[in-house]
């Protein structure tokens, strides 16, 4: 009699359970699918870059966009070769970088080895106020200041190039090489530091020859990223670099790089289903697997970094 | 030679060493300084540039009137309007979202291969230049879905630009919470969901917010992906709903970057300024959010 009757309210709490994980199931559902949102995102990018960019390869020859030098789809006598925007957009990079990197770390290595917490606690805020300036500011202060009180005088003819892009794109992402970098150098290991102040070194020896060597592939990836966000910035080196899709090393002349391209055709009216239109897709094309590559190379860096300390 | 000599010599030659040694420690200091300053000093000119172009052109008039052909006449009212529109929407779907995303993975989701795809993939997509992002929403949202240079479509797509922030900071406000928590909860009979609401999203909540501030911070500032589906347009007037078109504050500010009369130059400055106190505001909002709760933290 009992144990009937406790079977029973057994029963009747299974189903109660049962019910309450059937009510859930939908919330359940809807989560995943948020996750799964990620992925469909991805998959989205890839089929609409790469279905234009198909259509664009079915006319213009893949040796000759990749080998030319001229890039004129928007004239009546178009040529694709895409050398002038990619070497634009590396040399435009390549400046932002020479800039970004030796700054961005040493002033890593001051707030890693050196600075009192308060100051960190005060430093590290405002250059990440810095990287969060949105990127149309940046060009504005690259033609309103970069170029006409720093560039100009230092013998720049224009205000408009490559130069004025450069400087302004890397003031943009010397925070993010800065905060990124210490972070690694904050993982690598107090024993470390010790042991080699105990042999009797100083805290610049500790920092050049224990920290930075240990935090490297960590610093490496920090700059990786960097770099990979300089490929892919837009508003800047629209504003600033003077889109002339110009072949040269000359960063004091105007240049265009493949974003500013992108932007520039979408600012006209260009008809869908022409070449000028597939043109935008097939640069995006390129400018997604070239910041993708970088971004995968730095994320294995960081994921063989943290296992060393782990 | 004498003994003295013999142990005075190395002695000398240790101490220059170590002066040496010390004198390059302090250069390399005060190089580390310098770089320190050198950003900080960039973004104290950038902000009094900006701030002495823009000061002039902001009065209560900017707030209420709509773009002209006439640098001194020109307002943000459309663009003021425009953001808050498009903001309302990206948040709209990037919150529940991002959130749904960070509970499954922290909370549901098997250490299995698929866990593991979208957790490199969120990390992979937050690298896509937003511009990237601008073509996806051209050709998905403006073209595939009609809805033509709405701020529906410029919501949802700075919603996909902003969902890997909004998910890895909710993600990391989760983590933080002890597991004890949840064996109690569970313990106590709450099913899983249960558990998730009622015990680990509250103590959540404040880093989950934070993160929704910069996610919203970072897409206030986005210029990029808008111009890609074609909002760079004339817009004398304030949204009506989702299908309005609209123009926002930084698309505003580039218009007037562009334009080759002298005069806009300083009007974008008063928009900078507008957007640039926008953004700091919450920037501040969110590391006080962020101070606020861990001293308030239980564990």
């Amino acid at each position: 009699m009992a144990a009937a009757g406790s079977e029973a309210v057994l029963a009747a709490r299974a189903r109660r359970r049962n019910l309450r994980r059937a009510k859930e199931a939908p919330i359940f559902a809807f989560i995943f699918a948020c996750a799964l949102l990620s992925i469909i995102t991805t998959v989205g990018i890839v089929i609409v870059l790469f279905e234009e960019t198909y259509n664009f390869f079915q006319e213009v020859n893949i040796v000759d966009f990749f080998t030319g030098t001229r890039w004129t789809p928007l004239f009546t006598s178009k040529q694709f070769g895409v050398l002038p925007l990619l070497n634009a957009t590396l040399l435009m990079a390549f400046l932002a970088m020479l800039l970004a990197i030796p700054l961005g770390v040493l002033a890593a290595i001051y707030l890693s080895e050196y600075a009192p917490p308060t100051v960190r606690g005060i430093v590290k805020p405002v250059l990440e106020v810095l990287a969060g300036i949105p990127t149309v500011v940046y060009g504005y202060f690259a033609i309103q200041f970069i170029a006409p009180q720093i560039l100009q005088p230092l013998g720049q003819a224009t205000l408009l190039s490559a130069a004025s892009a450069s400087v302004a794109m890397g003031i943009l992402i010397l925070p993010l090489v800065a905060s990124l970098s210490e972070d690694a150098m904050r993982a690598v290991p107090q024993s470390l530091r010790e042991g080699a102040y105990g042999l009797g070194s100083n805290r610049f020896e500790v920092a050049t020859r224990v920290v930075v060597p240990g935090a490297l592939s960590g610093i490496v990836a920090a700059i990786i990223l960097a770099a990979s966000r300089a490929v892919g910035e837009t508003m800047i080196v629209t504003i600033a670099s003077g889109n002339q899709p110009i072949l040269s090393w000359n960063p004091f002349e105007a240049m265009q790089a493949m974003t500013a391209y992108i932007v520039q055709v979408s600012l006209g009216d260009t008809p869908r289903g022409t070449i000028e239109y597939s043109t935008i897709f097939a640069i995006g094309s390129l400018l997604f697997l070239v910041t993708l590559a970088m971004n995968i190379f730095a994320q294995w860096l960081l994921a063989r970094f943290r296992e060393e300390y782990e | 030679m004498t003994v003295a000599q013999q142990t005075m010599r190395p002695v000398a030659r240790t101490s220059s060493k170590l002066l040496i040694r010390r004198n390059i420690g302090r250069l390399f200091l005060g190089l580390c300084v310098a770089a320190t300053l050198s950003g900080i000093l960039a973004l104290v000119v950038l902000l009094y540039t900006v701030a002495i172009d823009g000061v002039g052109r902001l009065n209560w008039d900017f707030f209420t009137t709509y773009p002209s052909r006439f640098p001194e006449q020109a307002g943000a009212k459309s663009a003021i309007w425009g953001t808050i529109w498009v903001m309302a929407f990206t948040a709209l779907f990037a919150v529940p979202a991002g959130v749904g995303a960070a509970i499954y993975l922290e909370e549901f989701a098997s250490r299995n291969w698929l866990t593991k795809v979208i957790e490199i993939n969120i990390n992979n997509l937050a690298g896509v230049p937003s511009i990237i992002y601008g073509l996806l929403g051209l050709t998905l949202f403006v073209r595939a879905m009609a809805m033509e240079r709405s701020v529906l479509a410029g919501g949802l797509t700075l919603a996909l630009l902003v969902l890997p922030i909004v998910i890895v900071s909710a993600r990391e406000g989760l983590r933080a919470v002890p597991p004890s928590i949840r064996e109690a909860s569970l313990a106590l009979g709450a099913t899983r969901w249960q558990t998730v609401w009622f015990q680990v999203l509250p103590p959540a909540m404040p880093s989950i917010l934070t993160g929704i501030i910069l996610a919203l911070s970072r897409a206030i500032g986005e210029t990029a992906p808008l111009i890609m589906i074609g909002a760079l347009t004339f817009i004398a007037f304030t949204p009506e709903g989702p299908f309005s078109e609209f123009t926002t504050l930084s698309i505003q500010i580039f218009n007037w970057i562009s334009r080759p009369q002298a005069g806009f130059a300083d009007t974008a400055a008063a928009g900078i300024v507008v957007l640039l106190a926008v953004l700091l505001s919450m920037n501040a909002l969110a590391i006080g959010l962020r101070s606020y709760f861990e001293r308030r933290r239980k564990w």
